[in-house]
């Protein structure tokens, strides 16, 4: 139980008749990088968005960073740090006031939020950036931005909902050099995606289908499982019992 | 054509799923017509007066007993002494205190000195020389009766039509009034908003992709919200006529073309807006200050144009609303004949046409 | 926190390319503007007349009245139906139609017949018209008999009964509109300016996303509520205060009470103004809807705050309605600590009809503003 940053048992959200997320029961270790898989509209988003505290569970149990995100949603949110799918770092804000408005907002000092810029942006190579307006910058440049900002303040956890759509290859791959590097100071990562080659980056994938977790393993044991050569195959072999489509 | 219908489909699923606004659109002209119409009227009815009278003679009675016959007024007070004026005007609600001089009736056969003083809250200048004029009516009536009854020479009378609206109700002023806003509002804001919006969220992009034309995308997003004024012009229509009994004098086949042309110089506007800023925000605060404000008072619809100094009229002159609003009361009020109205519509005319152009050369050269 | 969710707002506020302009501009553009347009007097009334006479009495008289300042003689016809003509096509607003043998019945019968005919679409312009024409015509009679009173027979004129009419009018003893709409403008203002922006701001975080990344950070929803605030409170006492300047500059208006009551009163005011913006925004998905939403309670409101009739003659049920107005209770103030010099002590109903709201709305905001779904 120490171990495990996020436990969740028969999670349910449904909306109206809708069942979003349907009894979801799964746990994530520390310092691990967690993959989250599934068609458009297999739940993946709004499971995920029950674990940040955005969204109220209509049944079952779950914990994150040890808090109940029934109850304790506000602690939880001190704990993790957020990316989502659609870029919301303050476009008309800069860079450096990004950092400082989020620092800011997990209680941070000005002195420390200052030390910490210098180091983010040394570390990323924008320190010529740093007074650059957020909305002038290159796609890739802002999901690098946007994940340093989701933790900034070292959260113990950190949700990523798709944070490499739409960039290219090199990017991606830089990102994902920033991403081991998190882990590799204890923050356990949680990922969403549609790239099969990323999901072989994850230490374990589950693969969501219709609300429900399908298949739940290390990238190497699920390729034996379905005995196949890659994760896109298998992803294809689940994925395509999903009866339902786009919500 | 059958992409061009389901564009507008598009739009209309829009509109009606966002059922506050849809709501809002529809009541907006009915609510603005009923405050117009009941709350804010100007006419004056049972206004109570006060009155100081230290003579107390059968001329101030008979005075007193006039007032009190009219309709516009009811005495309720009568004060004891003269400071309590101001106290009358800050706590109560008396509208208008009558003062007579003293020994009233000796001095209006005598001396020529008697007097009446009218006293009004000047805090509220619009109510205070409306409640002034109607009292100084009644008082010019005795004074009339007065000349008669001594045989004074060179009497001048004058008889007094009313054309048109012979009971001054104000519904008669209001209407057209609120079918300029409404119409405005509803076109060149809500068009200019939902054109922005797309631009905003970047789906003004696809959109431009499909193999439709751009005029059509446009024309598509203005045609829901020409259907919606067209409904609110007819609610308007029918809640003067049933509610406020405005009478529809003229032609209603003019008044309806004239709308219409009104209507489509308004989706011009709305349009010309949305090539010029770039949010929502800028598109609204353009749309609602730029369009709402000089409507309401360069259009002759609270405050009359002649009163105004020349510049303003000048301004007034290049507000669309203003020759609208005038047009409607000519031909729905007035009932004259459309030749009356040339005028009127050449200008609404060349103004659509000029604003139509401007934004749809705007609209190309964004796109390139 | 709060510092940084401030310092936030700001830059954001500065950086836009539209609000700080509207700002500064939008008070200069309706200070100066609307204060010459607010003007219900009828002056430069469109005359039309139809002399038949032709007489000397008759061209002194349609001197005398166009000498007046109420009226621009557009056209002298000859007949009663071409300026009828003339008032359909809306080149005339009134006709003063002059019989013939005016003057000779005026000499000789002591009497003679005119008659107004005036354009009433708009009452107050067709009513307002017609008595100040025959209230002309009755000082030109004046004028005769005091000529000629002696010679033409009848009574000699200063036996005839007559009074005099004082209008009198209390704390505006000139009329002066200006001093009634300025004051009136500024309500509008600080409504437009501190009440449309947090609300369209807070939805726009809505729309483009970014509010979502606020709400999974452990923010209070107070602190995040209270730095939307504040910005705007500022930014009414810039607006207000370009205001008051503008009108003591400009028009030489100074409020005849004292200044600190105004911005006391101001300050509350904003707050219940924005907090009510920012309980739109909590309902609105779009900035469409909220434009919308919040267009229609600023129309009711300002309609019905008594900025041109007031509401003590409204009728009751508009009346009751108006007591759950914001605008009208600092509408009142306004124009009280303006032009009447009122104290503080004199609204004290109006100070808690606005905490009231102040406090009823922004708890309203902060517990409806809904972090999670």
């Amino acid at each position: 139980m120490e171990n495990k940053v996020i436990y969740t048992e028969n999670l349910t959200k449904k909306f109206g008749d809708f069942t979003a997320v349907d009894h979801i029961s799964f746990s994530v270790n520390k310092s691990e990088v967690f993959g989250f898989l599934g068609a458009n509209g297999a739940g993946k988003t709004t499971a995920m968005r029950m674990l940040c505290g955005l969204s109220h569970p209509t049944s079952g149990k779950g914990t994150v960073a040890g808090f109940d995100i029934f109850k304790q949603s506000e602690d939880v949110k001190k704990n993790i740090g957020y990316m989502s799918q659609k870029f919301s770092l303050y476009e008309d804000l800069k860079v450096w006031e990004n950092l400082r408005l989020f620092g800011g907002i997990y209680g941070m000092k000005t002195k420390e939020i200052a030390e910490k810029t210098d180091r983010i942006l040394h570390e990323l190579g924008f320190e010529k950036e740093r007074g650059t307006l957020v909305k002038s910058l290159p796609l890739g440049w802002k999901q690098k931005l946007s994940f340093s900002v989701s933790i900034f303040h070292e959260p113990k956890i950190v949700f990523l909902d798709e944070p490499t759509g739409g960039v290219d290859p090199v990017t991606r791959r830089q990102f994902w050099e920033l991403i081991y590097d998190a882990t590799d100071r204890g923050i356990t990562v949680f990922v969403t995606t549609h790239y099969m080659d990323e999901a072989e980056y994850c230490d374990r994938v589950s693969i969501m289908v219709d609300g429900k977790i399908e298949a739940l393993d290390s990238p190497k044991n699920l390729k034996n499982q379905y005995r196949t050569q890659n994760m896109y195959d298998v992803f294809y072999q689940i994925a395509r019992k999903a009866t339902r489509v786009e919500i | 054509m059958n992409e061009f219908l389901s564009f507008i489909k598009k739009e209309f699923y829009h509109i009606f799923r966002d059922q506050r606004t849809i709501l809002i659109l529809l009541v907006m002209p009915v609510v603005q017509i009923i405050l117009f119409g009941f709350a804010i009227t100007t006419e004056v009815k049972n206004t109570q007066v006060a009155l100081f009278d230290p003579s107390k003679d059968v001329a101030t009675q008979y005075i007193k007993d006039k007032f009190q016959a009219s309709e516009y007024f009811t005495i309720v007070e009568e004060l004891t002494t003269p400071n309590q004026i101001n106290e009358v005007f800050k706590y109560g609600k008396v509208g208008l205190v009558i003062v007579f001089s003293e020994d009233f009736a000796d001095n209006l056969l005598h001396t020529g000195e008697a007097a009446i003083q009218l006293i009004t809250d000047g805090t509220e200048p619009n109510q205070a020389s409306m409640l002034t004029g109607y009292a100084s009516g009644i008082l010019s009536l005795y004074q009339q009766e007065l000349m008669e009854q001594y045989h004074a020479p060179f009497q001048i009378v004058s008889e007094i039509r009313m054309l048109y609206n012979p009971q001054l109700k104000s519904a008669y002023n209001f209407v057209p009034g609120v079918m300029g806003m409404v119409l405005i509002l509803i076109c060149a804001m809500m068009t200019s908003i939902a054109i922005v919006r797309e631009k905003e969220m970047g789906t003004m992009e696809v959109l431009l992709s499909s193999p439709l034309k751009p005029i059509y995308i446009i024309l598509a997003k203005a045609v829901p919200y020409f259907s919606l004024s067209i409904f609110n012009l007819a609610t308007i229509l029918l809640l003067a006529v049933f509610v406020f009994n405005v009478p529809v004098a003229g032609n209603l086949f003019w008044l309806i073309l004239l709308s219409l042309l009104f209507i489509f110089l308004a989706l011009s506007l709305g349009l010309l807006i949305s090539t010029l800023v770039d949010s929502q925000l800028a598109a609204m605060l353009i749309s609602g200050m730029a369009l709402m404000m000089p409507i309401m008072l360069l259009s002759g619809l609270v405050f009359p144009i002649e009163s105004m100094p020349e510049i303003l009229q000048w301004i007034s002159a290049i507000v669309p609303a203003r020759w609208y609003i005038e047009a409607v009361k000519k031909l729905m009020i007035q009932g004259v004949e459309v030749r009356y109205v040339t005028k009127e519509f050449l200008i609404l005319a060349v103004m659509a046409v000029g604003l139509m152009l401007i934004s749809l050369k705007n609209f190309k050269t964004r796109l390139n | 926190m709060l510092q940084f969710l401030i310092e936030k707002e700001f830059k954001q506020i500065v950086r836009n390319s539209f609000v700080p302009k509207m700002i500064v501009g939008m008070p200069l553009l309706m200070m100066l503007v609307l204060p010459w347009a607010a003007n219900q007097s009828i002056k430069g009334l469109k005359l039309s007349v139809v002399d038949k006479d032709h007489s000397t009495f008759s061209e002194q008289l349609i001197y005398k009245i166009t000498s007046s300042g109420y009226f621009q003689l557009t056209d002298v016809s000859p007949t009663h139906t071409l300026a009828m003509k003339s008032i359909e096509s809306g080149d005339a607003d009134i006709i003063l139609e002059i019989q013939d043998d005016f003057e000779k019945n005026l000499i000789r019968e002591g009497l003679a017949h005119t008659m107004i005919s005036a354009n009433s679409v708009n009452g107050i312009k067709g009513g307002l018209g017609s008595s100040y024409l025959s209230s002309i015509l009755i000082d030109y009679a004046e004028e005769l008999r005091e000529t000629y009173g002696q010679s033409a027979g009848g009574v000699p004129a200063g036996s005839i009964p007559q009074f005099n009419i004082i209008p009198q009018y209390k704390f505006n003893p000139h009329l002066d509109y200006k001093v009634f709409m300025i004051p009136a403008i500024m309500v509008m203002l600080l409504t437009i300016i501190t009440g449309f922006l947090p609300a369209l701001n807070i939805v726009s975080e809505k729309e483009i996303g970014t509010i979502e990344q606020m709400n999974v950070t452990p923010v209070k929803k107070l602190m995040f509520v209270l730095a939307k605030l504040i910005p705007y409170w500022i930014i009414g006492f810039i607006v207000l205060s370009i205001c008051m300047g503008i009108a003591a500059l400009v028009y030489g208006i100074f409020p005849v009470g004292n200044l600190f009551t105004i911005y006391f009163f101001a300050s509350i005011y904003i707050l219940v103004v924005s907090g009510f913006g920012l309980l739109i925004s909590n309902y609105s998905n779009t900035m469409q809807q909220a434009t919308f939403v919040m267009f229609f309670f600023i129309m009711v409101f300002i309609l019905m705050s008594g900025l041109l009739t007031p509401v003590a003659s409204m009728p009751d049920w508009a009346q009751k309605i108006a007591l759950f107005n914001p605008l009208k209770y600092l509408m009142q103030v306004m124009r009280m600590v303006y032009m009447k010099g009122s104290a503080f002590g004199e609204m004290t109903p109006q100070f808690f009809a606005l905490c009231a709201f102040a406090i009823g709305l922004n708890v309203w905001a902060v517990v409806s503003y809904r972090k999670s779904s």
